[in-house]
C-alpha cells in the first residue's frame, strides 16, 4: 500500500481523511493522493504480475484485495438499516446515528483489536479519528459515505462452508479465509471485549431505533428477522461479487439460528456501556415505548376491551414506571434494572387481568356467567365484557396462529442460492450437492399438490387484528367493564376483593439469572393462558412475562409484603 | 403447553420431519412431499455423524412417497433412484438392490435384471470389500432371475417335446440359465440366514438334472446347521424332499419332530399323527397323540375336521384297548380347565351341528370320551344326530355310553 514517508515529518503512518486522502497521523498532514489511485495501481499491478507469473499466482490474486471482517458487518448494518427504512422507520437513523454507533465502535475497538504495525496503511473505515471528537453533535458524514468506500475496495474472496463444519477444524492449522483477519477475528478470544457477531448487528440496529425513539419494539425487530424483512440470515449473499466468504468467514457471518431476545438485549446494554453512551433520549408519555401506549396497542391486539387501558394507566402511575427516569437507558448504570418496554407492557396487562378477574381458574367464570346474566337486562349501548367469551375467541385464533408458526418452523429454509464452499477443493462437491438438492426440492414440489410458493407475509405491526365492524361480535373492544365492576364511596372498584401474588419472594438475578422459576403446572391455567397469549405476541417465553409480572406485583404490593403475607386487596384510584 | 420461540438449524428439521410422518402415518402423500422439499436442504449439512444422516433419510421417505403417490410415475421414480445412488456410496449397493426390487414389483423384470448386472460390475476401491454382504445379495436376485428364466425355457422345451420338436437353442439357452442360476444360489445358501425362495429354487434345479446327493445335502444343511437361524420352513423342505424320494418312515418322522417342536399348529401335524398312529414303537404312538393334541390347541384347527377324525381315532382305539389310558390323562391334565370352553361349549356344539355335521360328530366322540356323556356337547349333538337319525350318532351314543367310566378315570 502507501508506504511513502510523509513530506512534513518522515514518518510512515498513514490514515484516510473523509474526502479519501492520505493523512499523516504523527502531523496530520494531508496529503493529495487518495485511496482510489493507490487501489488501481494496486490492482493493475497484480494484474501485471499475474500475466507474467503465469496460472498458479492468478489463482491467489484471484483471492483479490483484502476486505477485514469489519467491512463486512459494515455492509450488514447498512442492508439492515436500509430495511428499516423500508419499513418506516426514518432515515436519520441510517444515516446518522446508527453510522455513528458504528463508528464509534470501530474506533473503541480497534484502539484494543489489532497491533498497528509501523507503516501499515489502515483501511478506510479507520477514519474514526483520533482528532475528531465523537461526542459532538453535529455534522457527521454520512454512513453512505464509508460505505461507498468501502465497496470501491478491492476484491474479496470466500470461500467457506458451514459454520458448523469449521468447527471440526483445529484452531492450529492455518485455515484461509477470505477476510484478511478472519482467522485472528475468531482466535482473538477472551481478551477483547466486544467482538462483533451477528447478533449483535441486531442490537446496534435497536440500540439505534431506541435513541431514536421509533415506533419499534426489541421483539417487532426479532419478528421482522425471522419473517425475512430484515436482512440476517444468509445476508452475505448481498456483499459484492468481489467480497467472497471463504473459510472461517463463515463461522463470524452465518447464522443458523434465530436470534434470541434476551442475548440480543443484554448485548444492546453491554454495547451502550462500552461505547460509553450518555443518556439516551427519554422516554416519555408520549413516545410509542411507553407502557401508557404500548398498553393501548397490546390491549387492541390481544382483542380487550379499550377501557382497561385506565387500569393500566393506573397500575402505571401507581408503582411509578411511567417516569422517565425509570424508563430512560442510562448505559452503565447498574443500579437500576433496565427495562423491556414491551415485556413491561404485557406483564402490566396481565397484572390487570388477575386484578379485575383473578384467574384462578374459578372467579373468572363465574364472574362471566354473572356478566352474562347482566348482560341480558342490559339496556344500555354496549354488551358487558365477558372472559369466558373472550376466551372462547381468543383460544380459538392462537391454536390456529400457533399451529401455523410451528408449520413455518418446520418449513423454515436456511440456505439461499448462493452456495459456501470451505475451500476450493469442496467447490465440486458442494456444487453438486447443492445441484442435487434444487433437482430433489423441483421433483418433490411437483408432487407437493398445489405449491404455493411461500408468500412473505407483509410486514405489519399487529399479528392479530379485530375489527368492530364485525356483526358476529367477535371484537371486544368496544366492550364495558361495567359488568365486572361496582360503585363503593362514588367509585368504581373491581368485584374482585382478592389477588394472588405469582411469587412470595423474588429470587436474586445475580445468583440464578431469573427473578421467579416459573412452571406451568405450579399455576392457573387461565393464567398460563394470559401468559402464552403475550408471549405468542412477542416471541418470547411466558417465563419472562412471569418474571416482570412477580417484580410488578411486588412493587404493587410493596406495603403489604413488607407487613405480613395477607393478599386481600382492592384498588382504588 | 407452551411454544418454543427459538429455533435453529438442527431443531427446525427435526420439527419438519416430525411433519412428514405424521403425514405418512397417514397417508398424506402431497403433504409428505411438501415437507420433505423443505427437508432436502440438510443434505448441504451431511457430516453423517448420526446413525441416519440426511442422506439416507431422504432416501427412504422419498422411495415410499414416490411408491404412494398417485402421481408419481416410473420415469419420476428412477430418476430419484438415480441421485440417491450419487448421494451415499456407502449405500449403492443397497440403492441398487432396492432399485430393482421395485422394478420387479412393477412387473419390470428384463429391466430388474439390467440393473442387478449392472450392479454387479460395480467396483469401488475399498467399498466393494465392505459392502460384500450386498454384492452378494445381488448376485443371489440376479441367480434368482436366471432360475426364472430357466424355468421359462424348460416349460418351451417340454411344450417343444410334446408337439415332438426339439429345440437345442432352447436347450442351450435352459443350460446356460441353470449354470449361471446355480452358481449364485448356492454362494448365498452358504450364508446363515433365511434363503427359503432360494433353496427351493435350488434344490429345484437340482432335482431336474438328478443331483439328489447334492440337494439332499443343501436341505440337510438348510435345515440342520445350528448356525441358521431356527426356520420351519427349512424343515418342510427337507420332508417334502425326502417323501418326493420315498425315504423311509423313520428319516420322514425325525424330519417332522422338529417340526413339531418348533410350529405345533403346523399344518403338516396331520400328515405327522397319521404316519406315528400307524408306528409299530408305542413311543411314537404316544408321540403321535400329544402332536394331535398340540395341534388342536391352536384356534386356526378348531373346525378342522381332518384334525379331529384323527384325534377322535386314536382315542377310540385307546379305549377300546383298553391300554394306555394314562396317555389320554396325561394329555388331558393340562387341557380340562380350558378345552371345554375352547372347543366344546353348547354354543358350538349348535354351531357345529349346523355347519359341519362330521365335524360334530368326530368332536362328540372325543367330547364324551373326555368329558362323559353328560357333557353338554356330547348331549346336544348326539341328541340332533339320533334325532336325525343318522346310524352313526346311534352308535356313537352306544359306544360312548357304554366307556362312560372312562371319562371318569380320566378325569379323576
Amino acid at each position: 500500500d502507501f508506504n511513502e514517508r510523509c513530506a512534513q515529518c518522515s514518518e510512515v503512518n498513514w490514515g484516510l481523511t473523509d474526502g479519501g486522502r492520505f493523512y499523516c497521523r504523527s502531523c496530520h498532514n494531508v496529503t493529495e493522493r487518495t485511496r482510489e489511485v493507490v487501489n488501481t495501481d494496486f490492482i493493475s499491478n497484480t494484474r501485471i504480475q499475474t500475466i507474467s507469473k503465469g496460472l498458479k499466482k492468478q489463482e491467489k490474486t484471484d483471492r483479490g484485495c483484502e476486505w477485514y471482517v469489519c467491512e463486512g458487518f459494515q455492509l450488514v448494518l447498512k442492508k439492515q438499516a436500509e430495511a428499516l427504512e423500508a419499513l418506516g422507520v426514518c432515515p436519520q437513523m441510517k444515516d446518522e446515528i446508527l453510522c455513528n454507533f458504528w463508528r464509534r465502535y470501530l474506533q473503541k475497538t480497534k484502539q484494543a483489536y489489532c497491533n498497528r504495525p509501523a507503516g501499515e496503511t489502515v483501511k478506510a473505515l479507520s477514519v474514526c479519528d483520533s482528532s475528531t471528537d465523537v461526542d459532538s453533535e453535529p455534522e457527521r458524514p454520512s454512513l453512505l459515505h464509508f460505505l461507498s468506500l468501502s465497496e470501491s475496495e478491492g476484491d474479496l474472496q470466500t470461500d467457506c462452508s458451514f459454520a458448523s463444519s469449521i468447527s471440526k477444524i483445529s484452531e492450529s492449522t492455518s485455515v484461509c479465509s477470505g477476510s484478511v483477519d478472519g482467522s485472528s477475528y475468531l482466535m482473538k478470544n477472551r481478551k477483547e471485549k466486544l467482538r462483533m457477531t451477528m447478533p449483535m448487528t441486531l442490537s446496534f440496529c435497536y440500540m439505534a431505533l431506541l435513541w431514536l425513539r421509533e415506533p419499534m419494539t426489541l421483539s417487532d425487530l426479532l419478528r421482522f428477522v425471522v419473517e425475512g424483512h430484515i436482512p440476517y440470515l444468509n445476508v452475505f449473499q448481498h456483499f459484492p461479487e468481489k467480497m467472497k466468504l471463504y473459510g472461517l468467514d463463515l463461522k463470524i457471518f452465518c447464522v443458523e439460528s434465530w436470534p434470541v431476545y434476551e442475548e440480543v438485549y443484554n448485548k444492546m446494554l453491554e454495547l451502550a456501556a462500552f461505547l460509553d453512551l450518555p443518556r439516551f433520549p427519554d422516554i416519555t408519555d408520549s413516545c410509542f415505548l411507553h407502557p401508557d401506549m404500548l398498553c393501548m396497542k397490546y390491549l387492541m391486539e390481544a382483542n380487550l376491551p379499550d377501557e382497561l387501558h385506565n387500569w393500566t394507566c393506573r397500575v402505571v402511575k401507581k408503582i411509578c414506571i411511567g417516569e422517565a427516569d425509570f424508563l430512560t437507558l442510562v448505559p452503565g448504570n447498574k443500579s437500576t434494572r433496565n427495562v423491556k418496554y414491551d415485556v413491561l407492557a404485557a406483564a402490566v396487562i396481565v397484572v390487570v387481568l388477575k386484578l379485575l378477574f383473578l384467574l384462578d381458574d374459578h372467579y373468572e367464570w363465574l364472574l362471566s356467567d354473572f356478566v352474562e346474566e347482566r348482560n341480558k337486562n342490559n339496556k344500555e349501548g354496549g354488551p358487558y365484557f365477558e372472559f369466558k367469551k373472550w376466551y372462547k375467541v381468543i383460544k380459538c385464533s392462537l391454536d390456529v396462529k400457533e399451529k401455523k408458526l410451528d408449520e413455518e418452523r418446520a418449513k423454515y429454509l436456511w440456505r439461499c442460492e448462493k452456495p459456501l464452499f470451505y475451500s476450493a477443493k469442496k467447490k465440486a462437491k458442494v456444487l453438486k450437492r447443492r445441484q442435487i438438492v434444487v433437482n430433489l426440492q423441483n421433483q418433490f414440489g411437483k408432487l407437493s399438490g398445489s405449491v404455493q410458493p411461500a408468500e412473505k407475509p407483509n410486514p405489519s405491526s399487529f399479528q392479530l387484528s379485530w375489527s368492530e365492524e364485525n356483526t358476529d361480535g367477535s371484537c371486544f373492544h368496544g366492550h364495558s367493564l361495567k359488568g365486572i365492576l361496582q360503585e363503593k364511596c362514588g367509585l368504581l372498584t373491581a368485584m374482585n376483593p382478592d389477588y394472588w401474588l405469582c411469587t412470595v419472594k423474588l429470587c436474586n438475578e445475580k445468583l440464578c439469572g431469573h427473578l421467579a422459576h416459573y412452571r406451568e403446572v405450579d399455576f392457573p391455567q387461565s393464567y398460563h393462558f394470559v401468559l402464552r397469549l403475550f408471549a405468542f405476541l412477542l416471541r418470547i417465553q411466558p417465563s419472562y412475562i412471569h418474571d416482570e409480572v412477580c417484580v410488578i406485583e411486588h412493587k404493587l404490593f410493596n406495603k403489604k409484603l413488607c407487613k405480613k403475607p395477607k393478599y386481600k386487596t382492592g384498588l382504588r384510584k | 403447553s407452551s411454544h418454543e420461540y427459538k429455533l435453529n438449524f438442527k431443531k427446525s428439521k427435526e420439527v419438519c420431519l416430525s411433519y412428514i410422518q405424521d403425514a405418512m402415518l397417514q397417508k398424506q402423500w402431497k403433504r409428505a412431499a411438501e415437507f420433505l422439499t423443505f427437508y432436502i436442504e440438510s443434505l448441504e449439512k451431511d457430516f453423517s455423524t448420526e446413525y441416519m444422516g440426511p442422506s439416507e433419510i431422504i432416501w427412504r421417505i422419498g422411495t415410499e412417497i414416490l411408491c404412494h403417490h398417485s402421481h408419481s410415475s416410473m420415469k419420476e421414480f428412477i430418476s430419484f433412484i438415480e441421485q440417491m445412488k450419487t448421494l451415499g456410496v456407502k449405500r449403492y449397493l443397497k440403492v441398487c438392490l432396492e432399485h430393482a426390487f421395485h422394478l420387479l414389483c412393477n412387473g419390470l423384470i428384463d429391466e430388474a435384471y439390467q440393473n442387478l448386472s449392472l450392479a454387479e460390475s460395480w467396483r469401488f476401491g475399498e467399498q466393494t470389500a465392505i459392502q460384500d454382504k450386498e454384492m452378494k445379495l445381488i448376485q443371489a436376485y440376479r441367480g434368482l432371475l436366471d432360475y426364472y428364466s430357466w424355468c421359462k425355457q424348460k416349460n418351451i422345451m417340454l411344450e417343444h417335446g410334446q408337439d415332438g420338436f426339439e429345440d437345442l437353442s432352447v436347450e442351450q439357452e435352459m443350460h446356460s440359465c441353470f449354470r449361471k442360476a446355480a452358481v449364485n444360489l448356492k454362494e448365498i445358501i452358504k450364508i446363515p440366514g433365511v434363503w427359503d425362495l432360494f433353496v427351493k429354487c435350488y434344490v429345484d434345479l437340482l432335482e431336474f438334472y438328478g443331483d439328489h446327493n447334492e440337494a439332499r445335502q443343501v436341505l440337510n444343511e438348510y435345515a440342520y446347521n445350528s448356525k441358521f437361524p431356527a426356520n420351519p420352513n427349512a424343515h418342510v423342505y427337507l420332508y417334502q424332499f425326502l417323501k418326493r424320494h420315498g425315504e423311509s418312515k423313520k428319516s420322514l418322522i425325525s424330519a417332522l419332530k422338529i417340526l413339531h417342536d418348533i410350529v405345533p399348529s403346523h399344518e403338516l401335524m396331520i400328515d405327522f399323527n397319521i404316519m406315528l398312529q400307524k408306528s409299530k414303537k408305542r413311543k411314537k404312538r404316544r408321540l403321535g397323540l400329544e402332536v394331535i393334541f398340540a395341534a388342536l390347541d391352536y384356534a386356526g384347527w378348531k373346525e378342522n375336521v381332518k384334525a379331529w377324525s384323527c384325534l377322535a381315532r386314536q382315542v377310540k382305539q385307546i379305549v377300546i384297548s383298553e391300554k394306555h389310558l394314562d396317555w389320554i390323562k396325561q394329555e388331558w391334565n393340562s387341557r380340562k380347565d380350558w378345552w371345554p370352553a375352547f372347543h366344546f361349549s353348547r354354543y358350538l356344539a349348535k354351531r357345529n351341528w349346523q355347519e359341519n355335521e362330521s365335524l360334530s360328530y368326530e368332536k362328540a366322540l372325543v367330547a364324551g370320551i373326555l368329558l362323559g356323556k353328560d357333557c353338554k356337547y356330547f348331549k346336544y349333538v348326539s341328541h340332533q344326530g339320533c334325532k336325525a337319525q343318522v346310524k352313526r350318532f346311534r352308535i356313537l351314543k352306544k359306544f360312548v355310553t357304554k366307556h362312560n367310566p372312562v371319562y371318569l378315570r380320566i378325569s379323576g
